[in-house]
């Protein structure tokens, strides 16, 4: 069984890094011949990196759009960032300082976490609207995710597991070195869980994390007026016509 | 024509309920080979038109950045669903954004994406029939590209983009819709969307003259295809003819003369609207595009000025340079294109215009934000230069102005309901219904603060509003130029009404001392 494990997550990181960076190259490779950021837009650079920090971290779009998404989306993407963060320590030997201070927040997380992801499924359940435009993988998500959630708070308020011997599983992993899993049922969910998802998310709708940022609606400088913007397959189109030129 | 009624004002702007298939049908008149085959489209529909579709898809995916990316990065939040105006006017739920994006997700997911390949049920991808091309001709053209959605997408999705690639791939398939296409091809044959030929628009800019001469005294001109003047002005054709579009070209006339700027239309570049846009063909946007360098150079101008149309002014503003430039051969001094608003704007802050505000005290003005304008341009050298410049205009010309609520303007302004290649009688009931959310907002304010009219910078709201206000109980001329109001306000150098103007205030000076 914790070869299984072992093995799993092997196959899961080598998938999901492998998918997510192959679908990055295929957006940046993909040309935007034209310029088309939703205006007001920014005129620099650095405003664009303002943008898109604005809607990554803010979700400012959102917010203006639906008061209640907003709130539940953001607690539910801000609590993950946390619970992420706080679970390195199975991944560092020697925890830092900031790590361990930081842990009895991750406590709340991941409370935070699931109300934010029982809001989103409500609403998706119960407004019409947002019913009508969800499949069954966008439910079964939100279930994915809250059955990780529930099992990680299960393991760490009711029944613990051994998590000395988790981490010697981690690093194990990280160095080859496969060590023993404890056999607790919420462990067992939660790992094989999260696998499903590391392997699931560069073919889903979990792209859009790197999509956010890929948007050229959000991340183009406005400044048609004085720059010239064609992609390579618009410059072919343009050196085949035979350009009117001034006398 | 009009077997359908005209949606009630909402009490409170409630989400609307759901009526699937409100709006199911055939959609626009289709294409006709006449039509298609002067825009590189075959014309009517190949035997191995699934083949042709998925293989356009493809190259499309692999064109536009946008599209790809779309395509995978929509988490259905639901954020977009109530953003809509055709939704907002129709309640057919696949007018809402994320639900039109899907009829194109679904199909894009059964044939290039791993989930739907072998889990379609899983993931709501379905296989491409003739039904859901039929689909696709149907609800891609109940949306106007007008982006609002896109300003609340988290993702920054923008349905335009995957409109235009859906009609690129009908086109492509012999499904174009004739509107567009046969505008697109009058603008080939004769230079502009109507077809009004080089003669009849001299004739009508005589007319003009005659009229400014009479009115002011001033002999103000209306140039067509007059070698080496300072700018050529692209307008749309619309603005030779139509009401209030007429107004307002009047208007740019007597600003440009007062600044004692030269001017000409050209009657081979006769039209400033790009429909290419609409369709979402780079090709034939850059061909509508190129007229314009080629008048510009034949001409031998130094500036390029646009007048008010919204579509054309995003064709401009953020194409032209890219599509039919570099400019290099123009005054670099001006920014190229020029929108008209930026030249009278400019003007008034130099106090090189005089207005004469009370010329409009019997109006109460508020201003439509054409969505092109709003949300895929600028104005001006900052950010909302778009919003600002032509408040500041109206509010020069014209003491009495008050905007909508703050929800239904700016870069949240609604669509006039007929942007978009969808101002056509055979959409007259999406059209009326489309308007819905404007015609509240505007009812608010007609209601709480006695605002008599309307003003926009776009031919195609004007021309949507002539035809939307009566259904919902306003006046058809309650819409207006923008330089409608400039040029009832403008007091020009030696005109009549400078004299009139000077001697009352004298009078008016005396009585007081």
């Amino acid at each position: 069984m914790s070869a299984f494990y072992a093995l799993l997550f092997t196959v899961a990181f080598l998938v999901l890094v492998i998918g997510l960076a192959k679908k990055i190259y295929q957006y940046s490779r993909v040309p935007a011949p034209l310029k088309i950021p939703v205006t007001p837009a920014p005129l620099t650079k650095g405003g664009v990196a303002v943008r898109l920090a604005k809607e990554a971290i803010l979700f400012a779009a959102l917010f203006r759009s639906n008061k209640w998404t907003w709130l539940f989306g953001w607690m539910f993407h801000m609590s993950l960032f946390v619970v992420l963060t706080i679970h390195l320590r199975y991944f560092i030997k020697d925890v830092p300082e900031w790590l361990v201070l930081l842990q009895p927040i991750g406590k709340y997380a991941a409370f935070t976490m699931i109300i934010g992801l029982l809001g989103l499924l409500v609403r998706r359940m119960f407004v019409a609207r947002v019913k009508y435009i969800s499949s069954p993988s966008d439910y079964l998500w939100l279930l994915l995710l809250l059955v990780i959630g529930l099992t990680g708070v299960t393991m760490r308020f009711i029944s613990h597991t051994d998590i000395i011997s988790v981490k010697e599983f981690s690093l194990g992993i990280l160095s080859f070195n496969w060590q023993t899993l404890p056999m607790d049922v919420p462990l067992l969910v939660h790992l094989f869980l999260v696998a499903i998802l590391m392997i699931l998310l560069p073919f889903s709708k979990l792209l859009h994390i790197p999509g956010l940022f890929f948007a050229p609606s959000r991340n183009q400088v406005d400044n048609p007026r004085e720059k010239r913007h064609i992609a390579p397959w618009a410059a072919e189109l343009e050196a085949e016509k035979n350009k009117m030129q001034p006398k | 024509m009009a077997d359908f009624e005209t949606p009630k004002f909402r009490e409170y702007p409630v989400v609307p309920e759901l009526k699937p298939d409100a709006m199911a049908g055939d959609g626009p008149f289709v294409s006709r080979a006449e039509f298609d085959e002067d825009l590189g489209y075959p014309g009517e529909m190949p035997e191995n038109w699934k083949e042709k579709t998925l293989d356009k898809m493809q190259d499309l995916l692999g064109r536009y950045r946008s599209f790809q990316v779309f395509m995978d990065s929509c988490i259905k939040c639901g954020a977009c669903t109530d953003k809509c105006h055709y939704f907002i006017g129709t309640n057919d739920p696949k007018n809402m954004p994320v639900a039109r994006q899907d009829l194109m997700r679904k199909v894009y997911r059964r044939y290039f994406t791993f989930a739907g390949k072998f889990f379609p049920k899983l993931v709501g991808a379905v296989d491409l029939t003739e039904d859901v091309l039929k689909e696709w001709f149907n609800y891609y053209h109940q949306c106007s590209e007008c982006r609002r959605c896109s300003v609340f997408c988290p993702m920054g999705i923008d349905t335009a983009e995957v409109t235009m690639a859906a009609r690129e791939i009908l086109a492509h398939v012999g499904y174009g819709q004739k509107y567009s296409n046969q505008i697109i091809q009058k603008v080939y044959k004769i230079g502009n969307n109507l077809g009004l030929p080089g003669p009849a628009l001299e004739g009508i800019l005589e007319d003009l003259e005659e009229e400014v001469e009479e009115d002011t005294g001033v002999p103000v001109k209306y140039n067509m295809d007059k070698e080496g003047v300072d700018a050529l002005l692209m307008t749309p054709s619309a603005d030779f003819f139509a009401e209030p579009h007429i107004d307002g070209l009047i208007g740019y006339g007597k600003v440009l003369h007062e600044l004692g700027i030269t001017w000409t239309v050209s009657s081979k570049a006769s039209e400033a609207a790009n429909f290419g846009l609409f369709i979402g063909s780079y090709d034939n946007i850059q061909r509508v595009s190129m007229r314009i360098r080629e008048a510009a150079i034949e001409l031998k101008v130094k500036r390029i000025i646009f007048g008010e149309c919204g579509h054309a002014w995003r064709v401009a503003y953020s194409f032209l340079n890219t599509l039919a430039g570099p400019f290099d051969f123009l005054d670099q001094n001006y920014p190229v294109p020029q929108h008209i608003l930026e030249v009278t704007y400019g003007a008034i802050q130099e106090g090189k215009l005089r207005l004469n505000k009370e010329e409009n005290d019997h109006l109460t003005m508020t201003f439509h934000d054409s969505c092109n304008v709003a949300r895929a341009s600028r104005m001006g050298d900052k950010p909302g230069g778009q919003f600002d410049i032509p408040r500041a205009v109206i509010k020069a010309a014209c003491n009495n102005y008050v905007d909508m609520d703050s929800d239904t303007i700016k870069d949240a302004t609604f669509c006039c309901g007929g942007g978009g290649g969808l101002l056509t009688d055979d959409l007259m009931e999406l059209r009326v219904k489309g308007a819905l959310p404007r015609m509240e907002a505007l009812k608010k304010v007609t209601d709480e603060d006695g605002v008599t009219n309307v003003a926009a910078i776009c031919a195609i709201c004007k021309s949507q509003f002539t035809k939307t206000l009566p259904y919902y109980g306003f006046e058809m001329d309650a819409i207006m130029s923008v330089h409608q109001l400039v040029s009832e306000a403008i007091v020009m150098t030696g005109s009549e009404q400078e004299k009139e103007l000077d001697g009352v205030e004298e009078e008016a000076k005396d009585t007081e001392e």
